[in-house]
């Protein structure tokens, strides 16, 4: 299967943006070389500002260009976005609705070998907390151009999730991106498994081996995490009656809980969520975290036959 | 008076350098690297006027204790050692941060084999002088020294940053024997340092607090917060260091975001700061030496360092700084290392 990187997506779609629309700035940390943003700085060194390792100051400096008129994608990893930068955040862009997009590398456990001090396993539920806060989790790298260029076109503070490792491409998610829409990639009737982000590959797998099993799994994939397509999540409530989700970031805020909130107040149904159980990372291959963690297409599948087997 | 621990006798003593001074009148910053500081004064002030230089540095160290022969070779040849697990351990592990431990191995080995009171038979000592790794990526090279020196067998250096494992990425104080803290995300560890250091004035403890950043590092605002925190409680049991390599992961610090003139922000915001060469180890003991001799201040040592020193093909090497080497790239490295030993 075909891997490619989330965040040289997220640069290669800057890369074409910026070709159209003069508005578009980008800011670094000093992780430019690891966000991809040194590609954007070879072709448009004038639109591009290292700020050094600052990430706090960066989120105000980039509310500032937003105030005077341009579009400004402040980049850094994920854990110095929401964690560092957190109070710049929510008070220089979500509360204001300053017209900021903040792009966020290196998210979840598959940052690999620095361990979980740069693993950022928390980091939608921070930003889900923000009101006014638009959150999208791409799915592979040609969703995040796609994602990349959605938040450009949007008027409103974005938070653009990515990771650092080669994710499966997955042809189904390669059209029609809308914020705030979910995308049904296969039709079930026994359970509905949502993923969000990289976990969409695993979920598509899970669903091929739950048929195995002659259960009818649906998948949707959920790009955006907030505003949540509601009416996709309350529809699959209906017609399966069973929920799976699956993230690659903590229970705790999440997809899962996301959710789990909205059907436990509309249409109480049965949720499991698959995620980082609230447990802090570690240094390790990508791959051999996700399967440490649970964060498989088994684990996936294990939940959905034991929530097919309860009810 | 200076203890110094040896791994080759495994015991306590005391250093014979502690009573015995020098006198010199010299110049030890970066400009000047110990030569006769008046006429470096005289020679750089068409650059100043120029504008090419922001400030003269003024900082003739006066009196040095001096390291004897036996003592120097004993560093000199602990560095080499420490150079070689720094390479094995990234090569080793495919990931790790090769260039910003090479750089400072000179000031961790300086610390852990001359300057600091500690004992790797009881790491919770609590009058061992602490030890942060605020530049956390580095943690190849405190990883080496800790496991030099016994606080783990040095066989965990095999399993660095493999699941499972305590040697982490990054240093994680519950984890790792001999890590006073946990660092990582940059910029926090002078804040730690300053609130141990005060924690040790209310303890009436006698122990320092020895602090190593990244010259990017200190880009982070919280880190003058903690400069200005320092000052205020005259936190003089700190003695922090800052990596002066010039390079972070983007390029040349002075063109990510520029810090020149460091030495003079330092003094402005109330420490007492010295410029010495960080690969020195007689520039590096005398200036902690005489910093512990200053009282009401934290003391701030900006080290000018080569990253990647040791491996020519590493040196000032941006691209070294987060990358492993492939095998012949390793290979090559350790004959150079060991040729040079
Ligand atoms: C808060 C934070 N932002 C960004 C990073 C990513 N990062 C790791 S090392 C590094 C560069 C550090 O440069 P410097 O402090 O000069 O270290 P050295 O040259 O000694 O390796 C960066 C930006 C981080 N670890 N923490
Ligand atoms: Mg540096």
């Amino acid at each position: 299967m075909q891997t490619k990187r989330t965040r040289q997506g997220y640069a290669d779609g800057l890369m074409e943006l910026a070709r159209e629309n003069q508005r578009v700035v980008v800011l670094d940390c000093d992780v430019s070389k690891a966000t991809q943003t040194c590609d954007f700085q070879r072709l448009f060194p004038q639109r591009f500002f290292n700020c050094g390792v600052q990430e706090a100051n960066m989120m105000w400096v980039a509310a500032g260009l937003a105030l005077e008129g341009f579009i400004p994608f402040a980049t850094t990893f994920g854990v110095f976005a929401s964690c560092r930068a957190g109070d710049q955040v929510r008070n220089s862009i979500a509360y204001p609705k300053v017209n900021v997009k903040i792009a966020a590398t290196h998210c979840g456990i598959s940052t690999g070998g620095d361990g979980a001090s740069h693993q950022a396993n928390e980091d939608i539920a921070i930003m889900r907390s923000f009101p006014n806060m638009t959150i999208l989790v791409p799915g592979d790298y040609e969703e995040a151009k796609l994602a990349t260029k959605a938040a450009a076109a949007f008027n409103g503070p974005v938070y653009l999730r990515l990771g650092r490792d080669a994710y499966p491409v997955i042809a189904e998610i390669h059209h029609g991106f809308e914020i705030g829409k979910a995308k049904l990639l296969r039709e079930g009737r026994d359970i509905t498994l949502i993923t969000t982000g990289i976990m969409v590959s695993e979920g598509l797998k899970a669903a091929e081996m739950l048929k195995e099993k002659n259960y009818s799994a649906r998948v949707i994939h959920m790009p955006t995490l907030k505003p949540l397509d509601s009416e996709a999540v309350l529809q699959a409530a209906r017609e399966t009656r069973r929920v799976v989700t699956a993230e690659e970031h903590s229970i705790i805020g999440g997809l899962g809980e996301a959710v789990a909130g909205l059907l436990s107040e509309t249409i109480p149904t049965p949720v499991r969520r698959v995620g980082v159980k609230d447990v802090f990372g570690e240094s390790g291959m990508a791959s051999e975290l996700l399967d440490k963690y649970g964060l498989r297409a088994i684990n996936i599948y294990q939940e959905a036959l034991r929530l097919l087997k309860e009810s | 008076m200076a203890l110094a621990w040896r791994a080759s006798s495994k015991i306590w003593r005391q250093s014979p350098a502690g009573g015995r001074t020098y006198s010199i009148d010299r110049c030890f910053c970066c400009f000047c690297f110990g030569r006769d500081s008046q006429n470096v004064k005289e020679a750089l002030r068409p650059l100043l006027l120029a504008g090419i230089i922001h400030s003269i540095p003024t900082h003739a160290v006066k009196t040095l204790p001096m390291l004897d022969r036996e003592e120097h070779r004993f560093l000199r040849q602990k560095a080499f050692e420490i150079r070689k697990s720094i390479l094995e351990m990234v090569y080793k592990a495919r990931s790790g941060h090769v260039g910003g431990s090479l750089g400072s191995a000179d000031l961790v080995v300086a610390l852990y084999y001359y300057l600091m009171r500690h004992n790797p038979s009881e790491p919770e000592w609590p009058d061992r002088d602490r030890f942060i790794l605020s530049k956390g990526h580095c943690t190849p090279v405190i990883y080496a020294v800790l496991a030099d020196c016994g606080y783990f067998p040095r066989e965990d250096l095999n399993h660095f940053r493999r699941p499972g494992s305590h040697l982490q990425g990054h240093p994680y104080e519950p984890g790792t024997p001999g890590i006073d803290a946990s660092t990582g995300a940059l910029g926090l560890g002078i804040s730690t340092g300053v609130g141990m250091a005060l924690a040790a004035k209310l303890q009436s403890r006698s122990h320092y607090v020895y602090i190593l950043c990244g010259d990017g590092e200190i880009q982070e605002g919280q880190v003058w917060e903690a400069a200005l925190f320092g000052n205020k409680y005259h936190l003089d049991n700190v003695i922090a260091f800052v990596d002066r390599n010039y390079l972070q992961t983007d390029g040349n610090s002075e063109q990510v975001m520029p810090l020149d003139p460091l030495a003079s922000k330092w003094e402005a915001f109330g420490w007492r700061t010295y410029e010495i060469d960080g690969h020195n180890f007689d520039q590096i003991v005398s200036t902690v030496e005489q910093a512990k001799q200053l009282k009401g201040k934290p003391t701030m040592i900006i080290a000018r360092t080569i990253k990647g020193k040791g491996v020519s093909f590493m040196e000032n090497e941006v691209s070294w700084h987060g990358t492993p080497p492939n095998q012949e790239q390793f290979e090559r490295a350790m004959k150079e290392l060991t040729l040079a030993d």
